[in-house]
């Protein structure tokens, strides 16, 4: 069960090696596990916790070396996912497999292929920086030298170096995860649960996150990734799937789930009721709101957007160009009413709309 | 799946070392209780209570505390010889039970979580932990052994007779110390993980630690008689004054085996079963 596990993480080619190995013979004898194209596969996972059902019935496929974001509001059941993929709790029912075991029957394989970074920080606090990556050497048995150099680089790669050597109590909460990232990836894991990876963390840290896992997707690791924040799960995930209630609710990329929810809309602002009169007979408004002296008009159709977020981090809107002319339409029939505006608002759907709409209330 | 159980355990203990140099103020109660509890014995209490067992005069025998052939101030020197041998059994069980403290508190540190995802050796995560607490209560045991010295604790012991004193109290530490590390496993806070070992390290007072079981009064007697610490408290003071130790050292051998036997399959079964949160 050793075939699999290069301690090294730099960087293999790809890890899925699709086309080659279609009908692997057994040619490497021991245990011939095809590299496996699926990175993870669940189905019809459950879990209970005092009858109460936490997990009812999940299916997961997520290819090699794609980043697959579940989302879900807190207690949606993300946290016990991962739980039972990384074989900290055994599932109630179903099955599943990571790196290509069983977990109920390999979890030591299992164990040997993957990194884990929980919600909490998972990281020796009364150990220095330094320590904590060595230790995590030792255990992975890469060998005195090698673990130290292994250490160092990522010590450095992290951005740690500086503060290698100080005691952990004086880390903040951005330099925490990431000397708690560092660990995970000391094993060289060719699959990573990262489980609100970002929760806590201010902007920059979180920036500086998203493009470390960006830089390990690059180098053919495959990311199961549990977060609340859509704009997360946006900017990184290659597929996204919904979770509310222990269920998985909707699946897909995020420019599919958007196409879910019905598209965005301009808002007009103006000062007065008789203004609000005129204007919402221009526009033919689909709402008018008497009280916030509102008027709404839906700036595309839902279903045109088709761009792929992921790779352009600036806009995530989606039919931009499509609200463009939209809002010069609603300025032109503006003028050519005569109706004078204070304010012009646009609501472009997003993975909020998405989860608000496919989530219940808790 | 290769498990390196030797190779992770020293990892592992090498881990908990720092702690505790780091952290050392469980260490230092662990190590300092027992001879404050000493001098407090020997110091305050002594002279009343050697009297004491003198005229009650059973028990004592072996011990030079007989009541002939003593003086009155003859009996802190002779008390100490009776009761040194008790509190080195208390420094090891109280420095043993310090281990569910520890245990529970490391369990709710998230690198707990992150070593059950990592394929290493379950056994080897508690083995660290009973090593690193039998060293800690080896370091305290010695340093009553020595402060009992320091008062006038003078054992007619041979070398073999020592060393037979020291394995029994090792056993009796590991078996202890296995017990208590299952205790810190299912123990929900630390608070509670302090609370329920502290019955286990009180029983040497119920025991014949600090007065003979036939002084006591029946009931107490019984349990003083058959419970672990006696045979073991026995066993150890006829080791170090010389004297036979009769049934009592097989019998703390079995009790040690028990105890040990019963931490060890308890804990491993404990650390497998998930903690809920």
């Amino acid at each position: 069960m050793t075939n699999t596990v290069p301690p090294t993480n730099a960087a293999p080619p790809t890890n899925a090696a699709p086309p080659a190995n279609t009908a692997p013979p057994a040619n490497t004898a021991p245990p011939a596990t095809p590299r496996p194209a699926l990175a993870i596969t669940a189905t019809g996972l459950r879990k209970s916790y005092g009858g109460k059902p936490v997990l009812d019935g999940i299916d997961l496929r997520v290819p090699a070396g794609t980043v697959f974001a579940l989302l879900g509001p807190n207690g949606a059941g993300k946290t016990t996912t991962v739980r039972i993929l990384s074989t900290l709790i055994a599932a109630d029912g179903g099955r599943a497999s990571v790196a290509g075991h069983d977990l109920a029957a390999e979890p030591g394989a299992v164990r040997a292929a993957i990194g884990v970074t929980g919600q909490f920080s998972a990281v020796d606090t009364l150990l220095s920086a330094r320590e904590n990556l060595i230790l995590m050497a030792d255990l992975y048995h890469l060998g005195r030298r090698p673990g130290r150099r292994r250490a160092a680089e990522l010590l450095d790669r992290f951005g740690l170096g500086d503060v290698a050597g100080q005691p952990i109590s004086t880390f903040s909460g951005g330099l925490r995860r990431r000397l708690d990232l560092a660990m995970t990836l000391v094993g060289g894991p060719r699959v990573i649960f990262l489980d609100e990876p970002t929760t806590g963390l201010d902007p920059r840290s979180r920036r500086g996150l998203w493009a470390i896992v960006r830089e390990l997707v690059a180098g053919g690791v495959t990311i199961f990734l549990t977060t609340q924040y859509l704009e997360e799960a946006d900017q990184l995930a290659d597929r996204i799937g919904v979770l509310d209630h222990g269920r998985i609710v909707a699946e897909g990329t995020a420019a599919e789930l958007k196409r879910l929810v019905p598209g965005g809309h301009i808002t007009v602002h103006v000062a007065d009721p008789s203004a609000l009169a005129a204007a919402a007979a221009a526009l033919g408004a689909t709402a008018v709101d008497e009280d916030a002296l509102t008027a709404q008009v839906p700036s595309d159709q839902p279903g045109t957007s088709g761009d792929s977020t992921s790779d352009n981090p600036t806009s995530g809107n989606p039919a931009s160009s499509n609200t463009a002319s939209a809002v010069r339409s609603v300025l032109d029939r503006l003028d050519a009413a005569g109706v004078a505006i204070t304010d012009l608002s646009v609501h472009t759907p997003d993975l909020d709309d998405v989860f608000l709409a496919l989530t219940s209330d808790h | 799946m290769p498990t390196h159980v030797v190779t992770d355990t020293l990892t592992l203990l090498r881990r908990n070392l720092r702690h505790t140099i780091r952290y050392p103020s469980m260490t230092i109660g662990a190590v300092f209780g027992p001879v404050i509890m000493l001098l407090l014995f020997i110091g305050v209490l002594g002279k009343t209570l050697g009297t004491g067992l003198a005229s009650g005069g059973t028990g004592l025998a072996g011990t030079g505390l007989t009541s002939t052939g003593l003086t009155s101030t003859a009996h802190p020197a002779a008390y100490i010889a009776y009761i040194a041998p008790g509190i080195i059994i208390t420094a090891v069980a109280s420095g043993s039970m310090a281990t569910a403290v520890a245990v529970c508190v490391d369990m709710t540190e998230g690198v707990v979580d992150r070593f059950r995802t990592m394929p290493v050796s379950r056994v080897a995560i508690l083995a660290a932990h009973v090593i690193n607490s039998m060293l800690t209560t080896i370091v305290a045991a010695v340093g009553v052994a020595v402060v009992a010295v320091a008062l006038g604790f003078r054992p007619h012991a041979t070398t073999a007779r020592w060393l037979a004193a020291a394995g029994l109290l090792v056993l009796l530490g590991l078996a202890l110390t296995w017990l208590a590390v299952a205790m810190g496993l299912v123990s929900a806070t630390p608070e509670a993980a302090s609370n329920s070992p502290m019955l286990i390290a009180i029983l040497p007072f119920v025991g014949s630690a600090f007065a003979p079981a036939a002084l006591m009064p029946a009931g107490v007697r019984q349990f003083a008689e058959y419970q672990p610490f006696t045979p073991a408290i026995e066993t150890v003071r006829g080791l170090l004054a010389g004297t036979p130790t009769g049934h009592n050292a097989l019998l703390a051998l079995g009790w040690c085996a028990v105890i040990g036997a019963g931490g060890y399959a308890w804990a491993l079964a404990a650390f497998r079963t998930p903690r809920a949160h």
